[in-house]
């Protein structure tokens, strides 16, 4: 359950951005998870309405963008698009892969007040 | 006082090297006054009773190019697009209005931050920092018990003991007379890189030496969070399965080398070395794999080298960096004359 860790992060750059840039309050939040940034999305969702609660978010909207993935496949010598971690070379059908995007967890944009 | 980061608590509590803790529960707070002022004098003190909070429903694709001249903040940051320019000018006194901030960055940014600062001190020290990840009970402690005895008078080393609770692993790591650092994490699944910086305040570093960071037995949320090790290395216990490495990738798709433990049991629990040898390689094309055992004959030699032979590596990056730098230096010199 490090998705309640993932969120108190999330809380504290929202808090950084709203001294930085001048707002009270988060309306909507888009974030951007990769399909192997290893982030339960259900999990993250409860994380972040116990975590924002009575904070600047509280109540705010939570859009979730889930990013494709892809993987290094060393048969190929290629990236090629990787939607299960255990799925087999698109291209070649080898199972030697290693991902090499959709693995990070981004925040978008914040719409605020 | 917090001097490395002016933090707000994350409940560990960490103890000094020779076994006392003190309580790092910092409580700076979230005392955020909803009152603010802009650049043309108005003070906010938000009541968030604007009546339209949600009212604008923004696709912001739709509104072109964004218009630095049009923000209204002083010196605004160079990734702000600012929607709230509207028709109504929003920032008039007593009016609010939603726009939306780019943000574009990790979620994790901070904690990349702090490994990052991390690993600039494990640099100047000539540290290899290794993390240890594994699920519980893979022998993790055990390993380094046994490793530091057979690196003793060798090389110097220190460790950080990450767990939810209790010092037992740093009581037995003190044991053997090397200095460790318990991070006891409370309710957390994982260490951070602000913890282990922590940490590294209170552990004399062993210049040119390793420092083993052994993390929070967990399969699955270490993954998340760099530390500023120098390699991770993931142990797998033989009695955990051979299934383990495709049940729980994460922790084995960023390790630099995977041990596989107890050896010496395998012929108790009807191990299949190959196929979890095979189902390593699956999620992880890369890492080195060697098979250990703390106990028994197959032992930790082939670990040692392993150690040895990635802190020599470690030393020789680290010295080549640092003469790269001083030729540029000494060309620089040299150009000024």
């Amino acid at each position: 359950m490090h998705e309640m860790a993932v969120c108190e992060s999330l809380l504290s750059a929202m808090e950084e951005a709203a001294k930085a840039q001048n707002f009270s309050r988060v309306t909507r939040v888009r974030l951007a998870i990769g399909r192997f940034a290893g982030i339960e999305v259900e999990a993250l969702r409860f994380g972040f309405d116990v975590v924002t609660r009575g904070s600047l978010a509280d109540g705010a909207e939570l859009v979730v963008l889930e990013e494709e993935g892809t993987a290094w496949c060393f048969d190929c010598s290629d990236t090629v698009p990787l939607n299960h971690r255990l799925a087999p070379c698109p291209k070649c059908g080898g199972e030697r892969l290693l991902p090499n995007g959709g693995t990070e967890m981004k925040i978008k944009d914040l719409e605020v007040m | 006082m917090c001097t490395v980061c002016g933090c707000s608590g994350d409940g560990a509590t960490i103890s000094e090297a020779h076994g006392h803790s003190h309580d790092h529960a910092h409580s700076h707070g979230h005392d955020h006054p909803h009152t603010h002022t802009h650049a043309d004098g108005t003070t906010h003190s938000h009541a968030h009773g604007h009546g339209h909070a949600h009212g604008h429903d923004h696709d912001q694709h739709d509104h072109g190019p964004h218009h630095p001249d049009d923000h209204h903040h002083p010196a605004p940051d160079a990734g702000t697009l600012d929607y709230g320019t509207g028709p109504a000018r929003a920032h008039a006194p007593g009016l609010s209005q939603a726009r939306m901030v780019e943000i574009e960055t990790s979620i994790l940014a901070k904690n990349d931050d702090y490994a990052g600062r991390n690993r600039t001190r494990l640099d100047a020290a000539g540290v290899l920092a290794l993390n240890l990840l594994s699920g519980p009970g893979a022998g993790k402690t055990t390993l380094l018990v046994e490793t530091l005895k057979a690196l003793s008078g060798r090389l110097p080393c220190a460790v950080i003991e990450g767990d939810q609770q209790t010092d037992n692993d740093a009581a037995r790591i003190r044991a053997v007379g090397v200095p460790a650092v318990q991070i006891n994490t409370g309710k957390g699944c994982h260490l951070d890189a602000h913890m282990v910086g922590h940490a590294l305040e209170k552990l004399p570093l062993p210049p040119g030496g390793v420092l083993f960071i052994e993390n929070v037995g967990n399969l699955v949320c270490p993954a998340a969070f760099d530390l500023g090790e120098t390699k991770r290395v993931t142990l797998i216990s033989v009695a955990e399965g051979e299934d383990k490495p495709l049940k729980y990738p994460d922790i084995f798709e960023g390790a630099d080398l995977v041990l596989i433990t107890k050896a010496d049991l395998a012929p108790h629990v009807d191990a299949d070395m190959a196929t979890l040898e095979a189902n390593i390689r699956r999620i992880n094309p890369k890492a080195d794999i060697l098979t250990t055992s703390s106990r028994g004959e197959i032992g930790l030699s082939r670990w040692i080298a392993w150690l040895e032979a990635a802190r020599a590596a470690r030393l020789n990056d680290l010295a080549s960096a640092r003469e790269a730098e001083a030729s540029a230096l000494r060309a620089a010199a040299g150009g000024a004359r």
